[in-house]
């Protein structure tokens, strides 16, 4: 017995919007950059569980190899991010997203 | 059976989710991020996507995760010095992602539920659409240029990574 024949989609649905919320929630809430980080994460992971529950209800791989290539640009990204934050911290001690407002005045 | 699992990995993803963003100490941050990775793994099993749920687990958990503790533990991080937003803030962003969530539930909840059953059972019965074998053939004929093109990302990335990571430029 799969996920497919008893499971409404709905359900699949409602768990991605929540996941996909508690990422904005982190990004807003939080003013450490590596969980802000951690949090667009939560919000990839929470779309790609969505393209995997419509591929699999759809009989269709297209959905699978675009989270496939979801989680390759996400890899990507974090390395890049992390350089950049670690870059951050070694100029300003911290890393705190409230730090970085020279360009504000 | 299934529907039971499905509410357990559920609950435990959106409740380590919650502890992401709770949780003062970034490694124990990282630690239930963990925990919820596994948990969507294991929906995607529950899916019949196995090959992308032992792609994420090799990829969030394996590489992705080593490397959030990896900074956090060169940049020493692993205390609870961070200095946290004012009360005002707070409530403004629990607000705004509340209302978020309101108005997504409301437009999504109506959703009428596709109509699965007669595409499902037109497959051969055993469900082997995310094995590899199936992935990769679809991988290598329709989406070779993506694919090739990915590997250019990596590049870059790699490349950009150790530019940004170097100490003093000449």
């Amino acid at each position: 017995m799969s996920a497919i024949q008893t499971i409404p989609v709905n359900l699949y649905i409602l768990l991605s919007v929540a996941l996909f919320c508690i990422g904005v929630l982190g990004v807003l809430f939080r003013r450490n950059a590596i969980i802000i980080f951690m949090s667009v994460e939560l919000m990839l992971n929470a779309v790609n569980l969505l393209l995997v529950a419509f591929s699999s209800y759809w009989q269709d791989p297209a959905g699978q190899i675009f989270v496939f290539f979801v989680m390759v640009v996400a890899a990507a990204e974090v390395a890049v991010g992390l350089a950049i934050l670690v870059m951050i911290y070694r100029n300003t001690g911290s890393t705190d997203i409230d730090v970085l407002n020279k360009l504000k005045n | 059976m299934t529907l039971y699992l499905f509410y357990f990995l559920s609950f435990l993803a959106i409740l380590c989710g919650l502890m992401v963003i709770l949780e003062k100490n970034p490694i124990h941050s990282v630690l239930y991020l963990v925990i919820t990775f596994f948990a969507i793994a294991g929906h995607y099993i529950l899916l019949n996507a196995q090959f992308l749920a032992a792609v994420h687990i090799i990829v969030y958990a394996g590489a992705i995760m080593v490397l959030f503790l990896f900074v956090l533990m060169l940049l020493n991080l692993n205390k609870e010095s961070e200095p946290h937003k004012s009360n005002m803030a707070k409530g403004a962003a629990v607000i705004a992602s509340g209302l978020l969530l309101v108005i997504l539930v409301g437009a999504l909840k109506e959703t009428a539920s596709l109509p699965v059953s007669s595409i499902a059972s037109e497959g051969t019965g055993i469900n082997s659409m995310g094995l590899v074998k199936n992935l990769g053939q679809v991988l290598f004929t329709q989406f070779l240029l993506p694919f090739e093109t990915a590997s250019l990302l990596f590049l870059s990335a790699m490349v950009g990574a150790v530019l940004l990571g170097k100490r003093d430029i000449k």
